[in-house]
């Protein structure tokens, strides 16, 4: 089941996805992946996605000159190519005409060479700099001049009269190393540039020298707060290019495994949420709860946080006997205390009036800029994978895809303290009926996969998490690419917070709920 | 009289540590040139208030700073020990746990949070990342090891360490505290180089103010 990739030469590439975007709705950009071919040259992949029929198209693009790549930029197509444009650039140099903003996405500006690159060597060059990292101001926009030579020119991001304010790298509200730069008009936010990359791990490349099952250990630790989904798009990813089946009862305690990691995340969530906006109290009410999950995580699976539990064609160790019956309890403690949540914080005037109709998002901005899971469900976008590609049970099961359409802070809270809900509903369904069956299907102890591309996408409990495998039928891949869904969350911030007032701005990047370490890889 | 023996803390007894033979190395060492009664007796009533009262910065760039969280809240519950007051801020902080990976563009950051930090000021690395550079260690862009930019007091190792791992690895430094002469060397750290070189750029930059 590879995914079926047409090839489009450069100079007909913009023309072509006008007319996808124009006349096939093809209005989601899923990914854009830049590639190395080695002596093809070097290219880049686009899945494309309609939001209204659900239809997909794959392209791919190839340039073979290796000093100077040079492809058209999708950027005024849509708006989150443009910072998917920046990340190829940074890993491979591809420069994309006409993007108004080529920079390095995730490493320092005076970083040498292109580490994705296979003749790239980027320990040697880059030893551990302890200078502090410059940061431009400006940027530069590569064109084609009239005669066919390359060429560029500058832009400004940040003028120098202009009042810029640093939000982190060390923030207690940006969720980790996220790092903005702020443009105020006084109280009123008027810009801002995120600068990405400080916890860039590079996991893209580490997982081409590792083996399939050695790769596993990395996704756990990308959203961390998603572990047991990211493993699971993996393991589907290499059994889908197997054609691997796993057993009903896998399949049963996977998808109950997801529905309890997005019950934590979005626990996690709210605590995050209350803290951001000054409420501490509320704060330890989910984390009571949570730790009645870890409780249950850890006794089956050794894990609190990070599970290391899907495993390639089954689940690492059978769930206990007691299982069930500690899940049960869960889910009624949880549904009894769920109205305290709202009674701390939610409801509460002063929270409300931090919420509602603050940093709106519209339909059309979200699909654009590739704002998945809760976030662009609070906009009126039908996104949710378990939904549009149905995988393990959730063709099976009854739950409801939770939208609403105001797009405001208070519609993205709502919605994930709805999920928990539908989550609950969902566990219920599944916990009394687990097959008896093998938890572990047998499978040759070397696995290598067939020539071709892969992509499996799951929904993790911030949007859509992807992941696309090219293997040339080595133990390694040859290329595997992450679809994060918290890079376009990040994203989306500049259109979300421009002239709210700053304190809204730790509101909304909280309402996002993103993790850091998924956008960065 | 010799500095403290045997570091008592109240959370657990001297025997139950794992590795006591250390922190005596330790100790030997501090004790080899002698000590004063006096100033020993005003040391064991400053590190039994700075001990009992650490204030740690949260500083979190990956998982480990979940379980970070975790400590904070009820189960766990670090203010029984006196870790709770968490600072976000550098200069109100005594200790920073550094939590997650690190990465290249990240250090110079976390060197610039650990020269604000006061002293007398500690280090804990925890996880996996920070002590080696983990599962990343094949990464071009990950520090393999937190104790090449920092100097690193107290090792916690687990991926993430459970929240009673952080409690372990904060009363190891809790005992290293109780041990050490604070009046006239702790509280007076002036042989840091970083120290030295703000010093010597100030004095730089007030002479040539007065030359103009």
């Amino acid at each position: 089941m590879t995914l079926e990739i047409t090839t489009i030469a450069p100079a007909e590439l913009h023309a072509e996805m006008l007319r996808l975007k124009e006349e096939r709705k093809m209005d989601y950009l899923r990914n854009l992946i830049g590639m190395d071919w080695g002596e093809e040259g070097l290219g880049v992949i686009y899945m494309l996605e309609s939001s209204e029929t659900g239809e997909t198209a794959n392209l791919k693009t190839l340039t073979a000159d290796r000093e100077n790549p040079c492809i058209p930029t999708v950027s005024d197509i849509w708006d989150i190519a443009n910072i998917y444009e920046r990340e190829v650039f940074d890993y491979f140099g591809i420069k994309f005409l006409n993007n108004p903003d080529m920079r390095r996405l995730f490493l320092r500006e005076d970083w040498v060479g292109y580490p994705l690159r296979k003749d790239d060597k980027p320990e040697q060059e880059n030893p551990l700099r302890m200078d502090d990292e410059p940061l431009a101001d400006t940027t530069t926009e590569y064109f084609l001049r009239e005669d066919g030579t390359l060429a560029s020119r500058q832009h400004t991001i940040f003028a120098p009269e202009d009042y810029v304010v640093n939000v982190g790298p060390q923030h207690p509200s940006t969720h980790g190393v996220l790092h903005m730069r702020v443009k105020l008009d006084g109280e009123t936010v008027r810009k801002i540039e995120p600068v990405l990359g400080y916890i860039h791990r590079g996991i893209e490349k580490i997982s081409e020298s590792l083996t399939y099952p050695q790769m596993l250990a990395m996704t756990d630790r990308l959203d961390y707060l998603s572990a047991m989904q990211n493993r699971h798009a993996m393991c589907m990813c290499i059994e889908k290019a197997m054609e691997l089946e796993v057993t009903p009862r896998i399949q049963y305690i996977r998808t109950i495994m997801d529905e309890l990691q997005r019950i934590a995340s979005h626990l996690i969530y709210y605590a995050c949420m209350t803290m951001d906006t000054g409420a501490l109290t509320a704060f330890f009410y989910t984390f009571r709860e949570r730790e009645m999950l870890c409780k249950i995580f850890e006794d089956n699976f050794g894990g609190r946080l990070i599970m290391n539990y899907n495993t390639i064609g089954g689940v690492q160790y059978d769930i206990l006997p007691d299982f069930a019956r500690q899940v049960k309890e869960f889910c009624q403690a949880l549904r009894k205390r769920f109205h305290e949540y709202q009674d701390i914080y939610t409801t509460n005037i002063i929270a409300q009036q931090r919420m509602i109709g603050v940093g709106t998002l519209s339909l059309d901005e979200v699909i654009s800029r590739g704002v998945t899971g809760p976030s662009g469900r609070a906009s009126g976008w039908h996104n949710d994978v378990r939904k549009r590609h149905p995988y393990a049970l959730y063709d099976q099961v009854e739950f409801n895809e939770i939208i609403r359409t105001e797009g405001d802070t208070n519609a993205r809270h709502w919605n994930r303290m709805d999920e928990i809900l539908e989550s609950l509903h969902i566990v219920e369904q599944l916990i009394d009926n687990i097959p008896e069956g093998e938890y572990q299907v047998k499978r040759k102890p070397i696995i290598k996969l067939p020539e071709g591309d892969f992509y499996q996408a799951v929904e993790s409990s911030r949007g859509e998490f992807g992941v696309f495998i090219e293997s040339k039928g080595d133990k390694s891949p040859y290329r595997v690419h992450f679809r994060s869904n918290g890079l376009p969350l990040v994203g989306a911030m500049d259109a979300a917070c421009r002239d709210q007032k700053f304190a809204d701005l730790i509101a909304i990047g909280a309402s996002m709920d993103f993790v850091i370490p998924d956008i960065d890889r | 009289m010799a500095l403290i023996r045997k570091p008592k803390i109240k959370s657990i007894p001297y025997e139950d540590f794992k590795d006591n033979e250390s922190l005596e190395q330790l100790i030997d060492q501090l004790n080899e040139k002698g000590t004063n009664v006096i100033v020993t007796t005003a040391d064991q009533l400053i590190n039994w208030g700075r001990s009992n009262s650490v204030w740690p910065m949260n500083f979190g760039t990956s998982c480990c700073a979940i379980e970070l969280m975790a400590m904070g809240a009820a189960r766990f519950d670090m203010a029984r020990f006196g870790f709770e007051v968490t600072r976000t801020s550098p200069r109100q902080a005594d200790l920073i746990l550094v939590c997650g990976t690190i990465t290249n563009k990240m250090a110079p950051v976390l060197r610039r949070l650990y020269d604000q930090m006061a002293d007398p000021k500690y280090v804990i690395a925890i996880g996996g990342c920070t002590i080696s550079g983990g599962p990343f260690t094949k990464s071009y862009h990950v520090v393999k090891g937190v104790d090449q930019i920092l100097p690193v007091d107290v090792y916690v190792p687990g991926c993430p360490p459970r929240p009673e791992a952080f409690y372990y690895g904060m009363m190891q430094l809790q005992r290293k505290m109780k041990i050490e002469n604070y009046l006239g060397t702790v509280n007076a750290k002036q042989k840091d180089e970083h120290k030295q070189e703000a010093q010597a750029l100030q004095q730089k930059i007030l002479n040539e103010e007065q030359e103009a």
